[in-house]
């Protein structure tokens, strides 16, 4: 099973991995087929050693480095794997706030995008490639007559800013141009959100929350546990919590089922315009609204109060956090009752966006003013007033509400510059586009959700030759062009204002081990305003439409630049299992109405969008019904073979207001006769009457016993000399992020397939995240489902040529280049966790092979692959140990799920060692096996999940 | 009932009742070359520059750790960085043609590509560091360098020729001191070799020789 | 079970046509191979039905040939099969061919020992046909593999990697079982060819057939000490084909019971399984039988009785497969298990029901029809019941392969098989190399073994006598 890097790789990147994928494995086949023969001598190989070799950087042992990864413009700390100077994993960082050691899937991911050979390589000019240095040509003639108009005509686009460097730059710019605008487009964010919080705080704050402080919280359509940039923490936070002592409870109401409603003691569907009345009640029940909100009776009033004492009654550790979807008038809401409540300072802390300095007269700084939003700049391209746009990291053309017409009003630009990282639509409806340097590419900096300021360090040079958007910005201030390294250095020369080289150099050196240049200030609260506080609040919504679109954050795509990511578009979303697609969600109700099956393709149209858009349809159980929701990001023209043409674009449809993007709109339903094939990997989400997913009560945790009692075998018990090696994954923990597939994925070389593949059944994940749905209509469950590492395991006994093996320290191994594959070990896998390469599915992309795990085989066609715990890892940590001579210790080995997980669900070790923390989560009463009876004794056992009685807000606890 | 055949036809049908016969050797030959390894041994293997192990480490008494600088920490035992062949030559032999690739090497900063000997197919991971600190010496498998002009490969990587030594290493393991000595070891007293293997703590063959301890 | 049906038949109908003499039965056999009075001589508007059948089939052969080609290359997803229906057509196919092939032995060997006159005209065929499917079946499992490449690694062989088969996988055991049926089956169909070959040598008419049957003959003079070896090698080589009659489709049936996948995993597949092979091996005999027939006016050597007794223990088969079907649901629901249960219930109403319903009706209510003595008798009903249930055997194991494992424990896993067009091609394909093979076999080799029906010309004639 020697990899192959045949002469056709390179046509592999040009032809793509869906589409083309199929015309690959053809030109791939011939070569696996020789590979398999292995006739005559292998071909000879070459050794290059370094010509001088770096400090530290001998071949094969893996080197660390603490860098950023940008999240809607705040830093997520990350430690980035390179071998041999090559980034080929991404894990978090300990020492960084937002990550606690911990990685989402998107993060990730950006691994892939980093070698994503699509990326843009050259400077356009008008469809033309083009030079930098042409580009600094035109540019400084333009800037000269901008600079001559005070920058009248002047306007920036960029996304959130967090990286103190990229504001003082922007400071400098404004400076310089007094008349030039920033604007802000954030089209991931909620501008109802920011809206509510300039009105009560009189300028741009977020709120920040501390979920380790609360015992009781409210989620009203809040992706808490992202993906985004707190969404890592906000997890590992509220996990914390509740493993406290009082448990701490979560009520979620969702339009569409989303994490918190996994983890909820009770989740209720309702439809945003109905979160807001529940908002109404509970604020005139506290009596912080001006009583117009009128007690509508119902089912609603009976669980609303009871939500009310419950809120009240954890006063200061109760949250209610409200989610995109709803209006600004409910976020007012939402502030006034967390006030009431005084959680303010304690589960939730208003923190003020940084703005860019704006230097006076006197030399000292003042803050500039806010950015201005999209809307704005939209209407001054329509009047004519924009000569020169600059276009950082953004794509508005694709991602800017329909309603804008964006592209339009580009084109009446006499100068549209576009930067970044994949030639997309904005890229092509400009007149310049600059290739832009990944964030492991160039030196920046950022600060995380909570305004830890933290370096982004580059691992690698530019792949494909992108610049930093400080040396574009340095260019636009100054004319000049100084590396973005001179420049994050000299800004915090600057702020940490040293003269001293050397306790600068000592202190940067420090800044770039840890990851983390500034702590965050705990006392940078921003203090709310009274008055707006008491002020009227506005009409309440009129009378809900019939059927009201929500457009949401894809779960995995969320912004424009993770688009082309295979990993991304192959992770199947955490309740539809849905790949490579996004699908118009509605509840089987509203699906019964107009007689929807799954795929069926619906027309969507809205009043000033009368000719809609066409989307399938996906019928999700737990959805509100009178909602469909609309993911975003997908629908793309450009940028990227794996981006483009699939799913629709919901921007289409949105609206504005005022300013503001709307994240609902009233549309009408139409079926079409058409029918969409989706590629989704799990198909039936009942129980059947099976009890792969188990609960134990609260106050049985420690009596009653999830497990049940080992059948007798009449296999001899397997003595084991050395540590047996065993995992559990806490059900109660895990909320379906979906970060230890993608950390799977990322450590153990496995090929996405293409969405044909995976509707054949071929995905090949070997960490698979099951969703249940209780038989009752329940919350949902998610159980990640690996090869569970049998000690009778099925697989062993029936492959003819001993390709899976148990090894001496209670593995089931697969030996790859063993394997003939006769699949009889998967159908005798009563788990289903084996993975098979119907076809010869490894990437051959050059790009792959360098950013390839180099510890775990590539695998052939036609062999079978699982879970291997590993084993890579356990070798690596068992070397490292003898040549220490000492023996094992707990958490020397780490899987990458484990690695990753932000809940800490999952627990690897081993289990031979009482002392160990798998041995002692194993000793738990939730403890339990999956299909026991089978008398598998899996070596991954589940920790049951906890159902807290009193917690729930149904009828019977009522009292 | 009449002959069928005439005597020159006799021979003919017996040469065609030898086709399955032939068959059969043919198959059998089949087998064993395909249970042949594709990588014989006693093979000289041309580099750019040629290097002699024989006067490096046979007449100079270099010690094979001054270039293979990270065979005793990594996977790799690590093959000399132009700069550590230039340590020497930048002196010695500076203007031997031979070296020129040397010299074009530092200035252009391009490695030199050395063609490798013992070629592992690439799902087969080796470690060279964690045989080197349990005592097995570079000699037992690359053997005598120090009387090879040109490398040879000493026998082909097959995996019986590794598992030979892992199911019982005990009698192939030298003092940590000696692992890069090229004559062979002095035999051991049973005392000596019983502490030897209380120092170097052996795996047990069990674990040496699961399918995990080289395959993953 | 043969000697009931001895009875049972009424001696109206012998085994043999009315007024056959030794020379007239050689001549008949002979000539049909030989040419003379064959159909072969006279033109394609004579006999374009053999013609068309060669041709058809032979594209089919070369089709089966480019397909294998390009699976090679391409990768067995080629095929439907994903996780969790890891075995498709292939694996289908494979035991339905193997079962086809079961009824030659059955006949040639084990109604030997039994002293059955009634094999004699027709086991040299059903012997070839053994042959063949037993070949064809060999090739599914190869063409299955995910690296075919190295199929030779199930064969215990000394190796440079030290490496040994995994002796507890019954594919290792199949592997043995199908070689050595093939084997024997082969040599048992050789010998008893030699006499005939003997006499082909000595009637043909061209030297080229002399030479090519001679050499085949391996010098057979057919003197009494030729006789007496040939007898006792060929009775040795019935008593060892015996037992292989039922231990090569046990394996196979351990293949799957040894599974722990519902639907596998059953104590009563061993002999289910034989049983259902001996079923398709004589609807496949029928299905043979009544074309031979009536396109090379056999009438008289494959008499009506033959297609009745084969008729019956078709008849006995079908009965057994249902009790294995009947017991198969009732051990589901008494154990309580589940999973056997949920299994079975899919079955009944799941989304492979049509088919499961299909073959209970073509193997379990159809053959009931052979109760009646008419039917039996009746050739064109018995050419469509024999149809019938060789398409329904192969539904059969289709279902076991398949619906077994599209929904077994996990109910996340649970997953659907849609076959390719390419499991349709190997099918159908397969289907032509039989044809192709057969047709071959009837024009060059005497398709009824000639020695045994002269001395069966002997018997009757001594029967005769008063």
């Amino acid at each position: 099973m020697r990899r192959l890097v045949a002469p056709t790789a390179s046509t592999a990147a040009a032809i793509g991995v869906d589409g083309g994928r199929r015309r690959v494995l053809k030109l791939m086949a011939a070569s696996a087929a020789l590979a398999g023969s292995g006739c005559g001598q292998p071909p000879p190989e070459k050794i290059r050693p370094y010509v001088n070799m770096p400090e530290g950087m001998a071949p094969g042992d893996p080197v660390f480095y603490a860098s950023t990864l940008l999240r809607q413009g705040c830093g997520v700390g990350v430690l980035v794997e390179t071998e041999s100077g090559r980034p080929i994993k991404i894990e978090g960082n300990p020492a960084h706030p937002a990550s606690l050691g911990a990685a989402d899937a998107q993060s990730q991911a950006a691994i892939l995008t980093l070698w994503d050979p699509e990326r843009s390589r050259t400077v356009m000019r008008g469809g033309q490639p083009s030079t930098w240095t042409t580009l600094l040509d035109s540019l400084a003639t333009q800037m000269g007559q901008e600079a001559a108009a005070r920058g009248g005509g002047l306007r920036l686009l960029s996304g959130p800013v967090s990286s103190p460097t990229l504001l003082a730059q922007i400071g400098e710019i404004l400076a310089r141009f007094p008349e030039a605008r920033w604007h802000v487009h954030d089209p991931a964010g909620c501008d109802a959100a920011k809206h509510a919080a300039l009105q009560l705080f009189g300028g741009p704050v977020q709120p920040l929350y501390r979920l380790e402080h609360a015992h009781t919280v409210l989620s009203l359509d809040a992706e808490l546990f992202g993906p985004s940039a707190d969404g890592l923490r906000n997890a590992h936070d509220f996990m914390n919590a509740r493993r406290g002592e009082p448990r701490a409870r979560m009520y979620a109401l969702e339009s569409t089922p989303g994490l918190c409603g996994a983890v909820a003691d009770t989740r209720i569907a309702l439809s945003p315009a109905g979160m807001e009345a529940v908002l109404d009640m509970i604020a005139s029940q506290l009596g912080v609204s001006d009583a117009m909100a009128e007690q509508r009776p119902g089912p609603q009033a009976a669980w609303v109060s009871r939500l009310c004492t419950r809120l009240s009654a954890a006063h200061g550790a109760s949250a209610v956090i409200p989610g995109h979807s709803l209006s600004s008038r409910a976020h007012l809401l939402a502030w006034r009752i967390n006030t009431r409540l005084g959680n303010l300072g304690r589960t939730i802390h208003p923190i003020a966006q940084r703005l860019p300095p704006a230097p006076l007269a006197d030399g000292t700084h003042d803050a500039a003013p806010a950015p201005e939003g999209l809307g704005a700049l939209v209407q001054a391209m329509h009047d004519g007033d924009v000569q020169t746009l600059l276009m950082l990291d953004v794509n508005p053309v694709y991602d800017s509400p329909g309603a804008l017409d964006f592209a339009r009003g580009l084109s009446r630009v006499a100068c549209s510059i576009h930067m970044g990282l994949y030639r997309d639509e904005t890229a092509h409806a400009s007149n310049w586009h600059i290739p832009m340097a990944h964030e492991l590419e160039a030196w920046s900096d950022a600060r995380s959700f909570d305004g830890t300021a933290s370096l982004v360090q580059p691992v690698i040079a530019p792949l494909y030759g992108g610049l930093s958007a400080h040396e574009v910005l340095d260019m636009l201030a100054h004319m000049r062009t100084r590396s973005a390294h001179e420049l994050v250095r000299a800004q915090w020369r600057n702020a940490w204002n040293m003269n001293d080289a050397e306790e600068f150099e000592r202190r940067w050196e420090e800044a770039l081990r840890r990851g983390v240049i500034e702590e965050a200030q705990a006392d940078r609260l921003v203090p709310i305003d009274e008055k707006a506080l008491k002020a009227r609040l506005p009409e309440g919504p009129g009378p809900e439409p019939q059927l009201i679109a929500v457009f949401a954050n894809d779960h995995n795509i969320v912004s424009c630049n993770q688009a082309n990511n295979a990993w991304l578009q192959e992770l199947p979303r955490p309740y539809t299992k849905i790949t490579w697609d996004n699908a118009a969600l509605i509840g089987p109700a509203t699906a019964g109405r107009h007689g929807l099956r799954n795929g069926d393709v619906v027309s969507l149209t809205s009043a000033d969008k009368p000719d809609g858009l066409l989307a399938p349809v996906w019928i999700v159980p737990g959805q509100a019904e009178g909602v469909v929701t609309l993911p975003l990001g997908y629908g793309r023209h450009q940028g990227g073979s794996v981006a483009q043409g699939r799913g629709f674009d919901a921007h289409v449809l949105q609206e504005v207001r005022n300013g503001m993007s709307l994240r609902s709109a009233a549309v009408q339903l139409r079926p079409t006769g058409q029918h969409h094939a989706f590629a989704a990997t799990q198909h039936e989400m009942g129980l059947a009457g099976r009890e792969p997913v188990r609960s134990v009560s609260l106050h049985a945790r420690d009596g009653a016993d999830a497990a049940d009692a080992a059948p007798p075998s009449l296999y001899p018990p397997r003595q084991y000399g050395g540590p047996a090696w065993g995992m559990t994954v806490d059900l109660d923990a895990c909320i379906g992020c979906n970060a230890c597939a993608i950390a799977c994925q990322a450590e153990n070389n496995i090929p996405s397939v293409g969405p044909e593949e995976v509707a054949r059944g071929r995905e090949m994940h070997w960490m698979r995240i099951d969703v249940y749905h209780a038989d009752s209509g329940g919350r949902a469950q998610f159980q990640p489902m690996a090869c569970q590492h049998c000690e009778n395991a099925p697989c062993e006994i029936v492959c003819p040529v001993g390709a899976t093996m148990h090894d001496s320290e209670g593995l089931n191994v697969q030996v790859y280049n063993r394997c003939v594959g006769t699949r009889f070990c998967s159908n005798n896998c009563p788990y289903k966790v084996r993975r098979f390469n119907f076809f010869d599915y490894a990437d051959h992309d050059p790009s792959a092979a360098a950013r390839a795990n180099p510890d775990v085989t590539v695998r052939q066609r036609g062999v079978m692959e699982k879970c291997t715990y590993c084993v890579q890892r356990i070798s690596h940590a068992r070397i490292e140990a003898q040549k220490q001579g000492r023996p094992l210790r707990d958490g020397d080995v780490v899987t990458a799920c484990e690695a990753t997980c932000p809940t800490q669900a999952i627990v690897f070790g081993d289990t031979a060692d009482p002392r160990s923390r798998v041995s002692r989560a194993k000793a738990s009463a939730r403890n339990y096996t999956v299909l026991a009876e089978l008398n598998t004794r899996p070596r991954t056992s589940y920790l049951a999940r906890i159902h807290d009685k009193e917690a729930g807000l149904e009828e019977e606890d009522d009292g | 009932m009449p002959q069928l055949l005439e005597r020159s036809e006799v021979l003919l049908v017996k040469l065609i009742l030898l086709v399955p016969v032939a068959l059969l050797v043919l198959t059998v030959a089949g087998m064993v070359w395909r249970t042949t390894s594709p990588v014989e041994p006693g093979v000289a293997v041309p580099q750019p520059i040629p290097f002699s192990h024989k006067h490096h480490v046979g007449d100079d008494g270099i010690d094979c750790r001054y270039c293979h600088t990270t065979v005793e920490t990594s996977a790799s035992a690590g093959m000399p960085t132009t700069g550590i062949c230039l340590s020497c030559h930048s002196q010695l032999f500076r203007d031997a043609p031979a070296l020129a690739p040397l010299h074009e090497s530092m200035q252009s900063g391009k490695p030199i590509a050395w063609n490798r000997v013992y070629d592992l197919p690439d799902f087969v991971f080796f470690n060279h560091s964690i045989h080197v600190n349990k005592g097995v010496a570079c000699v037992s498998c690359h053997g005598r360098v120090d009387r090879m002009p040109v490398l040879v490969r000493q026998q082909a990587p097959d995996m019986q020729w590794c598992l030979d030594c892992h199911r019982d290493p005990s009698g192939r393991v030298v003092p940590l001191d000696h692992i890069t000595a090229m004559e062979s070891f002095p035999a051991l007293s049973d005392a000596q070799a019983e502490q030897l293997l209380q120092s170097l703590r052996l795996e047990d063959p069990r674990r040496l020789t699961d399918c995990s301890t080289c395959h993953r | 079970m043969a000697e009931h049906e001895e009875k049972a038949v009424s001696p109206g109908t012998p085994e043999l046509g009315a007024g056959w003499t030794a020379g007239g039965v050689t001549d008949k056999i002979a000539g049909v191979v030989l040419g003379r009075g064959g159909p072969w001589t006279r033109g394609w508007h004579a006999h374009w039905r053999w013609r068309s059948a060669l041709l058809i089939s032979f594209g089919g052969v070369l089709t089966l040939l480019a397909a294998s080609t390009w699976l090679f290359m391409r990768g067995v997803g080629l095929f439907g099969v994903n996780i969790p229906v890891a075995w498709g057509f292939a694996l289908g196919n494979f035991v339905w061919w193997i079962g086809i092939g079961h009824a030659g032995t059955f006949i040639s060997a084990i109604l030997l020992l039994l002293r059955q006159r009634w094999r004699t005209s027709i086991n040299r065929y059903a012997e070839a046909m053994t042959l063949f499917a037993a070949g064809i079946a060999g090739l599914f499992p190869i063409f299955h593999l995910g690296r075919p490449w190295f199929a030779y690694w199930l064969l215990p062989y000394p190796n440079r990697m030290e490496l040994w088969p995994q002796w507890r996988s019954p594919l290792v055991w199949d592997i043995f079982a199908i070689s050595t049926y093939l084997l024997v089956s082969l040599l048992f169909w050789y010998v008893g060819l030699i006499p005939d070959l003997a006499s082909l040598r000595d009637k043909a008419a061209s030297r080229g057939k002399r030479l090519g049957y001679g050499i085949l003959a391996l010098g057979w003079r057919g003197d009494a000490r030729h006789w007496r070896h040939y007898e006792t090698a060929y009775l040795l080589l019935a008593g060892l084909a015996t037992p292989l009659v039922v231990s090569v489709h046990t394996v196979v049936a351990l293949d799957f019971s040894i599974g722990n996948t519902p639907g596998y995993h059953s104590t009563i597949f061993p002999p289910y399984f034989v049983a259902g092979a001996l079923f398709s091996g004589f609807a496949m005999v029928i299905t043979l039988a009544i074309p031979l027939r009536h396109y090379f006016r056999l009438h008289d050597f494959i008499t009506l009785r033959h297609l009745e007794l084969a008729a019956k223990v078709m008849l006995a088969c079908s009965l057994f497969v249902a009790y294995g079907y009947a017991s198969e649901i009732f051990t589901a629901y008494y154990s309580g298990d589940t999973y056997e249960i949920h299994m079975t219930q899919d079955r009944f109403t799941g989304m492979y029901a049509p088919v499961y319903w299909v073959y209970m009706f073509c193997n379990v209510v159809v053959p009931q029809l052979l109760w009646w003595r008419r039917a039996r008798r009746n050739v064109p009903t018995l050419l469509v019941v024999s149809l019938l249930v060789n398409a329904g055997m192969w539904m059969e194991r289709f279902v076991i392969v398949v619906q077994s494992l599209h929904a077994d424990y996990l109910p996340s896993a649970w997953g659907v098989f849609l076959p390719s067009v390419w499991d349709w091609v190997f099918l159908l394909s397969s289907i032509a190399l039989f044809v192709w093979l057969f047709l071959m076999f009837i024009r060059y080799l005497p398709m009824i073994s000639m020695a045994e029906m002269r001395g069966l010309v002997q018997e009757t004639a001594e029967e005769a006598k008063p």
